[in-house]
């Protein structure tokens, strides 16, 4: 093909032509790899923030840079570089290509453009709208959580957007290039009564633009949930410990699908067979009422791509059908080596960085059962709603993930709040213990952000309201 | 601490950075900017994975990038923004400093932002031994080797050990330069070069498990051998297999190093300037009192040489240095940048950490426990139940409140002695009386990272198990 030189950003910006590209490409394959990809990125990004009522400042970067990938066999070499000149770009493919050793011996196929979605289309009004749309969100966000209680004694506000560009081109004729917008407001406060101090935080967003934030998903709404959690958590009392029957809320709980199952059911994991799901496809990991899914399609998601960071279509995956483990999540290089399809799963953090099987909005399918149903049930538990971060050892299988927002559960009424607690389970036992799926499914509201191997990627989680039979809480109250 | 790899050494010389520094800040005022400061960051990386005896991963480059920040107005009501970019072009600078000038125009005006007086800047003397070009002077098939040995050291300890994630050797070199319009000018390099293997156990019962270990060092020189990192990464592995659940129950809980360090982390951000003056630290007001037990001394230097936190000066140009900062029990010192000393009303305590991006935050430079008087084995001697934890999981600490709840694994203590593997249980308390209850401290004090501790046993923890 012809690459469409006149209309793409690289080739309009950087100076970037079709003929160095497959140069590029050549050179990278001349020492005998069979597979190589060229990724270029270029990432404007803002940041301003809200301090003690004030904007004590604000950033602005700009990055671009294009990663160079060989493989050859289950071996991978990699270069980068942060100078798209046709010098640099070809140095950097030559150090990529001794990864390989032997004569040239694949020829550059003919390119194909991946067909596209558009998943998160950009306004130019939006993309244009300047500091001061940016600065007055913040603001309101200050304004909201200190008008919520007097007892809100500090706030902090953030906004922070980034338009990336990337380009994807591989010898095996992929090309595909993307524009994603990715914003984030966030809110942090402080409360304090007496000399009782808590915290409370909140933010959302997705793959938005700054408009977004006008509709439900105002400063207001996060600026009020954050100052919310702040003035419950003045009076939770201690958390229990120890195993007990555990109901989680809708929507960001989902991290408990993310840690429990999602990392262990990522492909190179399982090809390597070091993951605690090493070859148990097709053997029950849940309980009947689980279906878990992985989509990277859902409109404006935090987690969703048109295409993942080797060009290829994102899609929507089934990890868990009805309790039984149905698939892996795969990039290119696991799929050959596996002789699986490729998920579309391949992601990396930035053109430093060697992509790899990653999630990116993973979620449990609603059930039957009412959340009211589910909290009647259980005589003594934990109710927990909101969470901050979790990890997994995919080896053993134990994950643990942290409650922010629990309250006790004592026959069948929610009582009182408690302090954070870290709950902790084993990842393919863990959702046999669910015994209950709400009809109530809703994702996160675009705050999550996945670490694997130091490369770190925007992803979104989803549940419906669920209750686990048996769960261990790491509190202190007996 | 490593620096985050960015830059091309086949950039200019360091004069020339240097210059491009002090222009872009001349530039800076010339467009309007009452203050200004520039850096200068460029990075080299080099790392291998061999795994099952074969080479995974070959990854070698470097990238580069500037930050500018600017004050705009006069001292004592300076607005202020950052900008930052990977693109050294004529282009590429213009609109790094247009863009500056530009945000902090829409900026507040802040009464405590603004560059370090000019007296207490500058920075320390002397070689500090952070810079050796040996990290890279292995040829490639070395490198691998290194990272071969130790894996197959790990491999070979014992026959349970039937997979892996790998051996690897990583090496960095870092360079630094930094200017701003009160006339500082420094620059500096380090060097950083590592082996480490994570070998994965299985049990005939089934179960895998992994562990890994590693040595790094400034210099080739003083990394220990691909094969003592394999065979203490094995042992590690091994020890955890057959991990069991214990009940839910209080015993004294013994923090390995690897872990205890962890804990100094958290000392670190309850010592935060940042935290401090916004009251989001359960140690805001507590200066002078006694907040840990009476054995408890926490220092942070940036002073050390050749270790993982020494640096000439810090983020914002001035010299680092030792700061105590809890004296027997007694919270001495915070830790401090210029805009954080200013809110609280003391001096900077050299402790400005700076990005290319954003304003300045708080860094330590070597922080650390200091060591007690008794053995490992002793401290443990005196256990009669008790938990050894070697790794802890999850981010359940809360600064505000001190709640502490985070997943353990380790080995249960039996009179004294370690008795079997421990896994999927939490240890949970409150970092405050945590930090009160430190019974013991051992003498094994070792500097693997800029953050380290000695074995701590802590009493008054909750274990949630079964």
């Amino acid at each position: 093909m012809n690459f469409p030189e006149h209309e793409l950003h690289f080739f309009q910006k950087f100076g970037l032509t079709g003929r160095t590209i497959e140069k590029c490409l050549g050179e990278a394959l001349s020492a005998g790899g069979d597979f190589a990809d060229l990724y270029f990125e270029s990432i404007t990004s803002t940041s301003i923030s809200v301090d003690e009522s004030i904007v004590k400042s604000a950033s602005q970067g700009v990055s671009a840079g294009c990663g160079i990938r060989v493989c050859s066999g289950d071996r991978t070499g990699y270069a980068y570089t942060d100078d798209l000149s046709a010098e640099r770009l070809m140095r950097a493919a030559r150090t990529a290509a001794l990864i390989a050793d032997g004569p040239s011996k694949q020829q550059v196929a003919g390119f194909r453009e991946t067909a596209k979605t558009n998943l998160y289309p950009i306004s130019a009004a939006d993309a244009d709208a300047g500091i001061a749309p940016k600065l007055e969100l913040v603001m309101r966000a200050d304004r909201a959580a200190r008008a919520y209680d007097s007892r809100i004694v500090q706030v902090r506000a953030g906004y922070n957007d980034e338009l990336r560009h990337i380009l994807v081109v591989a010898s095996d004729g992929t090309f595909a290039h993307d524009t994603q917008p990715l914003a984030r407001l966030n809110c942090y406060v402080i409360a304090r009564d007496g000399s009782r101090n808590s915290r409370g935080g909140a933010g959302g967003g997705g793959r938005v633009e700054i408009n977004f934030f006008e509709g439900d998903k105002s400063p207001e709404h996060f600026a009020r949930e954050a100052a919310r959690q702040a003035i419950l958590q003045l009076n939770a009392l201690p958390a229990p410990a120890g195993d007990m029957e555990v109901v989680l809320g809708p929507g960001w709980p989902g991290v408990l699908l993310h840690e429990a199952v999602g990392h262990g059911l990522e492909a190179d994991f399982n090809r390597k067979k070091t993951s605690a799901f090493a070859g148990l496809i097709g053997q029950p990991v849940a309980s009947s009422k689980v279906t878990v899914v992985d989509n990277g399609t859902m409109p404006s998601r935090r987690g969703s791509l048109n295409v993942d960071d080797e060009g290829s279509p994102t899609q929507e995956t089934v990890l868990i059908e009805n309790g039984i483990l149905k698939g892996y999540l795969s990039d290119k290089l696991s799929a050959r080596l596996m002789g699986m399809a490729d998920t579309g799963n391949g992601r990396r953090e930035s053109y430093q960085h060697i992509p790899m099987p990653r999630m990116t909005n993973t979620y449990m399918l609603s059930g039957e059962d009412s959340p009211e149903d589910i909290l009647r049930s259980v005589k003594r538990g934990l109710y927990a709603v909101n969470f901050g971060g979790g990890q997994v050892d995919i080896t053993s299988g134990k994950f643990v993930f942290s409650a922010s927002e629990a309250y006790l559960i004592e026959d069948g009424k929610v009582t009182a709040p408690v302090r954070d607690a870290t709950l902790i389970g084993n990842g393919p036992e863990a959702l046999k213990y669910v015994s209950m799926v709400g009809n109530d499914l809703s994702l996160d509201e675009g705050i999550g952000t996945c670490g694997k191997d130091g490369q770190s990627v925007p992803v979104g989680v989803g549940m419906p309201t669920v209750k686990l039979d048996r769960m261990t809480v790491g509190g202190t109250a007996r | 601490m490593t620096l985050t790899a960015t830059s091309l050494s086949t950039a200019a010389s360091k004069t020339d950075l240097q210059q491009l520094a002090v222009d872009v800040v001349e530039r800076a005022l010339r467009a309007g900017a009452t203050e200004a400061e520039a850096v200068i960051r460029e990075g080299d990386e080099f790392s291998t994975v061999v795994r099952l005896g074969q080479v995974e991963t070959l990854k070698e480059s470097g990238a580069r990038g500037i930050g500018l920040r600017v004050f705009l107005g006069s001292p004592g009501s300076f607005r202020t923004a950052n900008t930052s970019t990977s693109d050294f072009s004529e282009a590429g600078l213009a609109h790094l400093i247009s863009g500056a000038i530009d945000l902090a125009r829409v900026t507040s005006e802040d009464p405590f932002a603004g560059l370090p007086e000019r007296e207490a800047m500058g920075e320390i003397a002397g070689d500090l031994d952070l810079f050796y070009e040996d990290v890279y002077g292995l040829p490639t098939s070395q490198r691998i080797d290194y990272a071969r040995r130790a894996e197959a050291a790990a491999l070979a300890a014992d026959p349970r050990l039937t997979k892996s994630d790998g051996g690897s050797f990583d090496a960095a070199t870092g360079h630094r330069i930094m200017a701003n319009s009160r006339g500082f000018v420094g620059e500096y390099r380090r060097s950083y070069c590592s082996i480490s293997a994570m070998p994965i156990a299985e049990a005939e019962q089934g179960g895998m498990q992994r562990d890994y270990w590693f040595s790094s060092a400034r210099t080739l020189a003083r990394l220990d051998s691909p094969e003592s990192v394999g065979a203490e990464a094995a042992r590690r592995t091994l020890r955890r297999l057959n991990g069991r659940r214990v009940a839910t129950q209080q015993v004294p809980i013994v923090f390995a190093p690897e872990v205890a360090r962890s804990l100094i982390g958290n000392v670190f951000e309850a010592a935060n300037g940042d935290s401090i003056y916004r009251s989001a630290s359960f140690w805001t007001g507590q200066l002078g009192q006694q907040v840990a037990s009476k054995n408890v001394t926490v220092i942070d230097d940036g002073t050390l040489p050749g270790l993982f936190g020494t640096a000439p000066f810090d983020g914002e140009g001035l010299p680092t240095r030792r700061t105590v900062i809890v004296e027997n029990g007694v919270l001495k010192n915070y830790l401090l940048n210029t805009y954080t000393g200013r809110k609280l009303n003391m001096p900077s305590t050299g402790n400005a950490s700076r990005a290319l991006a954003g304003t300045p935050g708080i860094g330590g430079g070597n922080l650390f426990l200091q060591n007690g008087t008794i053995s490992v084995q002793q401290l443990l001697a005196d256990v009669k139940t008790g938990f050894y934890v070697t790794e802890m999981m999850g981010f359940g600490v809360n600064m505000v409140t001190g709640d502490y709840s985070r997943g353990a694994a380790g080995l249960w203590i039996e009179n004294g002695e370690l008795a079997f593997a421990v896994e999927e249980v939490t240890i949970a308390g409150n970092l405050k009386e945590m930090l009160n209850h430190v019974t013991a401290i051992a003498n094994d004090l070792e500097f693997r990272g800029a953050v380290a501790s000695p074995t701590v046993r802590i009493d008054g923890m909750t274990i949630a198990g079964k």
